[in-house]
């Protein structure tokens, strides 16, 4: 029961934080079509940013400022590169994020070198929330709960309680309408992109001291995030939620099992699965488990 | 009469002498196969930082051959195909000695490829120094002439903890979690062997393998080792695999001591720092933070020049031993400087040193250290974290030393 408990808590966490990472490439799919391969890259400039803006003005003030300011470099690459591009075709566009993350990485490097950096989780989060059965569940996990929840509640009410939301979705799906309503449709599409770095950002700035920031990150948070995305359904933001939580609570329950199956434990295994699922999901449900459209 | 002899006496000094300056003054030049850019660049150039500072800085009595090492970088990406063109490319500028150490997966290949080139180019033979690969079956089943390593085998450094260990009566159950690949495996089993031999008694509680830099939370682990009692954790993990795994124990507020093979590696005790008192580890190696005297000043200096940690010790006896081996045979020719260097005993870092002639592993002690504050004690700052590796307890070159089955096949 001990170990139950202990165990839905660690899946139901970091399902929220797989969701944290891949809610902004989810953003930007379902309202753009790009498959954005710099998301990683995003993710770990918010997570550098927020190291050293808090070094400067504190974490607070951090969490605030670099999201903001990796939301203006997306809205910049948009309205430089990705415009131009577009008319190429998607590929061109995929080709493009590929490149920025190349960029990226070794700006990072040269920025601040190859090793870990030493981003310091702010007092306010430091130690545990609670204790249960005598083991402690750390506050800085659950502020990343918290804040992938308020991401969930704001973009969903963003896309579909505001006008802005609604603009948005116009300018999707009927874009020389909304262009003939004297809406600004590239504006609109630099905004979503701008947003969803933003996005990617604020899980930097968050993820970065919760776990590890070195440069490393970004390669290994991209294909993750990609599983999440695929499984629950190219662009739909609530299959990208469903599908987070259901590998977060499928990997961690998985770990606990040592049944051997073919000469490898299941526990061994864990890891994996959710790149099983992925391939399954391809094979048996091409769009994903709430996706509209057919990848 | 007596003259005659004296002066036949003093000629023969001379003539001693002078063979004795032969190799005096001629440049070593010493290929670097190793990852200088990819995912473990900051190792690499750490790495290289190193043997440039010692090859620059070796006094007379480590240097007694008075030649001058000179380093060659060659980047591999940490790639075994890269590192065979490398080598190839060295053997090209005729370099004669190569050193490689980051990865058994690329030390197993290039030392077959060193042995297959030294047989089919007779005059050319190229000795492969290792300063890192841990890989036992190095010095076993795929030993080498032409090979020499200088840190502790795998199989000695889990000969050296469990030693530790046994004389840790409160350690009854072992959770054992590590990376799936050979060097994660090895400890396991290196491991388990050598404490069943020990302390038949301490129970492994659980035995688990992670696929290399996949996991990202590894709090299922934690929950997993608390529900299963364990009362130490050995793991042989590096990285972010090491980082994560240590930061999750700390969070969990799991009060389990940790035995790591892994924790000084550039970057690592930044992240481990971050989790202040709260950790409890341990770690085996051939090296502490702490050392005075010769090596406490290289260390500083060092550090004055650079601005990073010293922890490659392993070149360090390398370069001497090398030195050694060519003041011994007169001469810079791999042929004469192998054959000096089988059997030979060095002052390296921790004290006495043999290098083993049945399979050529640097017979050594290896350190025990802790995880703490800096005290006054133990002063040096390590990444500048404020936290040292603290030296516990040295065990012996004998204590740690481990069979070996190679057969070594010699030229001739």
């Amino acid at each position: 029961m001990e170990f139950v408990l202990i165990s839905l808590l660690n899946g139901l966490s970091y399902g929220l934080l797989l969701f944290m990472l891949s809610s902004g490439l989810t953003l930007i799919f379902s309202m753009m079509g790009v498959l954005n391969f710099a998301h990683a890259s995003f993710y770990m400039l918010g997570a550098y940013f927020g190291y050293q803006l808090s070094l400067w003005v504190g974490y607070w003030p951090a969490l605030l400022i670099a999201p903001l300011i990796v939301g203006l470099l997306g809205a910049g690459i948009e309205r430089i590169g990705l415009r131009r591009v577009r008319r190429f075709g998607h590929v061109a566009e995929l080709l493009l994020t590929f490149g920025l993350s190349y960029l990226v990485l070794e700006f990072v490097q040269l920025s601040w070198g190859r090793a870990v950096v030493p981003y310091g989780l702010p007092s306010e989060l430091q130690g545990p929330l609670f204790t249960i059965f005598g083991t402690q569940f750390p506050r800085s996990r659950s502020f990343v709960m918290l804040v992938a929840l308020l991401m969930l509640g704001s973009v969903w009410l963003l896309l579909t309680r505001t006008r802005i939301g609604l603009v948005i979705q116009a300018a999707l799906t009927h874009p020389e309408m909304a262009e003939s309503l004297g809406h600004n449709v590239p504006l609109v599409l630099t905004g979503v992109f701008g947003g969803g770095c933003a996005l990617a950002g604020l899980a930097g700035v968050v993820g970065g001291n919760t776990y590890v920031t070195e440069p490393a990150i970004a390669a290994s948070l991209g294909s993750i995030i990609f599983v999440v995305v695929v499984v629950g359904g190219l662009g739909s933001l609530a299959g990208a939620f469903l599908a987070s939580m259901l590998i977060g609570l499928l990997q961690t329950f998985a770990v606990a099992i040592d049944t051997r199956l073919f000469d490898i434990s299941v526990s061994q295994m864990a890891p994996m699965l959710p790149y099983l699922l992925m391939v399954l999901i391809l094979i048996f449900r091409p769009r994903g488990l709430m996706g509209t459209r057919e990848t | 009469m007596n003259l005659t002899i004296r002066s036949g006496a003093a000629l023969t000094l001379c003539a001693l002498a002078a063979s004795t300056w032969a190799q005096q003054g001629q440049t070593v030049k010493i290929a670097m196969i190793e990852g200088f850019s990819g995912p473990f660049a900051n190792v690499g150039q750490n790495l290289q930082k190193s043997a440039q500072f010692l090859a620059a800085n070796l006094n007379a009595a480590e240097n007694p051959a008075g030649v001058k090492f000179v380093i060659v970088p060659m980047d591999s990406k940490s790639s075994p195909q890269e590192a065979l063109n490398l080598l190839k490319s060295a053997t090209d500028q005729g370099i004669r000695y190569v050193s490689q150490g980051n990865g058994s997966n690329v030390a197993v290949p290039l030392s077959g490829a060193v042995s297959k080139f030294n047989e089919r180019n007779p005059g050319k033979e190229v000795i492969y120094l290792n300063y890192a690969a841990v890989d036992p079956v190095l010095t076993n089943e795929k030993c080498s002439y032409w090979h020499f390593r200088l840190d502790a085998d795998t199989s000695m450094k889990m000969e050296a903890l469990t030693t530790f260990m046994k004389g840790q009566p409160q350690i009854s159950k072992v959770y054992l979690l590590n990376q799936n690949y050979s060097h994660g495996q090895q400890v396991a089993r290196y491991f388990k062997e050598a404490m069943s031999r020990k302390r038949p008694d301490v129970k492994m509680v659980g035995e688990d393998y992670v696929p290399l830099g996949q996991v990202k939370d590894f709090a299922p682990y934690i929950a997993k080792i608390k529900d299963s009692g364990a009362n130490a954790i050995v793991t042989g993990n590096w990285g972010q695999d090491m980082t994560l795994f240590m930061k999750a124990i700390a969070d969990a507020g799991l009060k389990v001591p940790v035995y790591a093979y892994y924790a000084w590696v550039s970057g690592t005790p930044t992240a481990l720092a971050a989790s202040g008192d709260k950790l409890e580890l341990y770690q085996v190696a051939y090296n502490h933070a702490n050392y005075t005297g010769r090596m406490g000043d290289l260390g500083a200096k060092y550090k004055a020049q650079t601005g990073d940690d010293f922890y490659f010790y392993s070149i360090y006896n390398g370069l001497v031993a090398l030195s050694h081996a060519m003041a011994k045979a007169r001469s810079t020719d791999p042929v004469k400087v192998a054959a000096a260097l089988e059997g030979l005993r060095i002052e390296g870092f921790n004290g006495e040193s043999t290098v083993r002639k049945s399979d050529h592993q640097l017979q050594q002690g290896v350190w025990i250290s802790k995880w703490q504050k800096v005290d006054t004690k133990n002063k040096y700052n390590v990444e500048n974290t404020g936290y040292t590796f603290a030296p516990l307890e040295f065990v012996d070159a004998y204590k740690a030393s481990t069979l070996t089955n190679c057969q070594m096949k010699r030229p001739g």
